[in-house]
């Protein structure tokens, strides 16, 4: 078994004994790419020297006898929105192509103080913007499941490049399903934790309401050590909530005895491909069998927070990517006699068009006369989405929903049809409306050997009952030992 | 609501973009079939519902007004596009 192979938790143990070095690890995946690369096209930058230099020195520091840190000398994968001091943060658009941050994520200073090693940044759809990572400027990531699929979006270089073996684990973004959706598509585990759980300090933002960043992993126990790392209050980001750190690995208990599941007759209706219905009802029976109560009920508001999404979403991108206009950063157009042509003519020559889509629409919705019929009213109506969730919060621990109403769909078949592609993300929307914490872990695969992830959903700050009850599952389907991507064209 | 060429092109100049004639048709047909489906918010009662602004309960934030240097000048700059003398360059906007 190649060290590629292992999970986290796994290479950890290895590293305690001494069996292997940071080295030999790093050694495995830098490999693993140099195989793989050129078919899934996962990373916009790969750091390989400094990823080998860093994992020298920490085996030479071992080698003294000194102690190493838990995650000390791990690798890790970042998607390319997440700010790299020294490194290239592009985003996937030609905007930011030679974007060189001047400091840190606050997520990236959390994994560089755990002595984690960076692989490299991952391929997205331009600004997050998008479901199946075909909008990245540089090149269209594919899903190693099946190479002519798309790995789902926007954090489709890292659900891709876990899958592929190329990182042990990574970290995304999520504004509307961006972690889980890839995660689906690709067979991996991704959770966009509750809104203000982890500081978005330096991730590139796109709707700041909605963005969180989490972990994409092989399994569920890494997902907990991910999170652990990355939580916390942050005074940089006034969004981030002051709590006591939850050690999340505390939850991985095979355990699910009488813990209450809602099922949302919604989302096992029209528009839900039926082998994914079939495999969301089919763990549902899983869970009961293994003790829990699985009830129907109804959350009738999947089109209604798709609708309030992409207003809100678009309105707040248009605001936010006003900053880019040439002067301070990014991509400045060589075609201007005075500074409105700079703004007008970089903005144009730098953005992509999904980008420009967001915007335009965006900025018609805040615009004067557009505000009330659309902004204002769909933030009356996030206000209803997250009440509607109240009330099932009463009465149930956890949502389960499929995390995509389809398997992996073909590279082009959605492009060029935007309201389509919208409507892949359904599941996933309602839940960053009302902030809460989603994951998606891996049920089954369909007829073509396509994964099928399902959707578990949590009150606010409840990560906790997510990681029992998605560690329970795990280790009762063994998905990882039964399935594996096949690079299939 | 119908959507018109000018509606966009007056869109496209308040958000600094400038639209090709295909993009212009491109663009006008989404921007109505999305706001034809997000009319579905309209039929949800609001009446009597505040607006959902931020998620957290967090309101006013405040911090200590005290100074830390983040980052110096030199390495912010160096992303600029243009610079001179520790400064952003840009055209001439007044004559």
């Amino acid at each position: 078994m190649e060290l590629y192979e292992f999970t986290v938790h796994e290479l950890i143990e290895k590293l305690d004994k001494k069996e292997i070095t940071s080295s030999q690890i790093t050694e495995s995946y830098l490999k693993r790419i140099k195989e793989k690369e050129k078919d899934v096209q996962a990373f916009v930058t790969i750091t390989e020297d400094s990823a080998k230099e860093k994992a020298s020195e920490i085996d030479e520091k071992i080698k003294r006898g000194e102690k190493r840190e838990k995650l000390e000398g791990i690798p890790i994968g970042l998607k390319d929105n997440l700010c790299t001091k020294g490194v290239k943060t592009t985003c996937s658009s030609k905007m930011l192509e030679n974007f060189v941050s001047p400091y840190d994520a606050t997520v990236i200073k959390k994994i560089n103080e755990e002595k984690m090693i960076s692989l490299g940044k991952l391929n997205m759809d331009e600004f997050a913007m998008g479901g199946s990572t075909e909008y990245s400027y540089f090149h269209p990531t594919h899903n190693p499941w099946n190479l002519n699929r798309v790995p789902g979006g926007s954090s489709g270089g890292s659900a891709a490049a876990v899958a592929a073996n190329m990182v042990p684990w990574a970290l995304g973004s999520d504004t509307g399903g961006s972690i889980r959706q890839p995660s689906s598509l690709c067979g991996v585990v991704g959770l966009k934790p509750t809104y203000g759980l982890v500081s978005r300090y330096g991730l590139v933002a796109f709707a700041s309401s909605l963005d969180q960043i989490g972990p994409i992993t092989k399994d569920v126990e890494d997902n907990a050590i991910l999170l652990n790392i990355i939580t916390g209050h942050d005074e940089k980001d006034t969004t981030s909530v002051k709590r006591e750190k939850v050690d999340y690995t505390k939850s991985l208990v095979k355990d699910v005895n009488g813990l209450k599941i809602g099922l949302p007759k919604e989302f096992i209706g029209d528009g839900i491909d039926e082998e994914v219905k079939n495999a969301l009802l089919e763990t549902a029976k899983i869970y009961e069998s293994l003790g829990a109560k699985v009830e129907e009920c109804s959350l009738d508001i999947g089109k209604q927070a798709l609708a309030v999404y992409y207003i809100i979403a678009c309105a707040e991108a248009s605001s936010n990517l006003g900053r880019f206009d040439g002067i301070r950063y990014g991509y400045r157009t060589e075609k201007f006699d005075n500074l409105r042509e700079i703004y007008i003519n970089s903005r144009t020559e730098g953005f992509g068009p999904e980008v420009k889509r967001r915007i335009i629409l965006g900025t018609y919705v805040l615009s004067s006369g557009y505000y009330d019929a659309y902004y204002k009213k769909a933030q009356k109506v996030r206000t209803v989405i997250r009440n509607e969730y109240q009330r099932l919060f009463e009465k149930y621990d956890l949502i389960l929903t499929p995390t995509s109403p389809t398997v992996a769909f073909g590279i082009g078949e959605k492009s060029n049809n935007p309201l389509q592609m919208y409507l892949a993300d359904i599941c996933t929307v309602p839940v960053n409306i009302a902030g809460l914490p989603g994951m998606s872990i891996p049920a089954t695969v369909n007829s073509e050997g396509m994964p099928i992830g399902i959707q578990l959903v949590a009150k606010h700050f409840d990560e906790e009952t997510i990681f029992r009850a998605a560690y329970t599952f795990e280790q009762k389907v063994k998905f990882r030992e039964k399935y594996q991507p096949k690079f299939k064209n | 609501m119908q959507i018109n060429d000018e509606e966009v092109l007056h869109i496209a100049k308040l958000a600094r973009l400038k639209l090709k004639d295909d993009e212009l048709e491109n663009y006008k047909k989404n921007l109505q079939e999305i706001l034809d489906f997000a009319d579905t918010i309209n039929h949800v009662n609001t009446d009597n519902i505040g607006e959902t602004i931020g998620i957290n309960e967090n309101y006013n934030v405040f911090r200590k007004d005290e100074i830390h240097q983040e980052n110096n000048r030199e390495e912010l700059l160096k992303n600029a596009p243009s610079q001179d003398e520790g400064m952003f360059r840009i055209p001439k906007v007044i004559n």
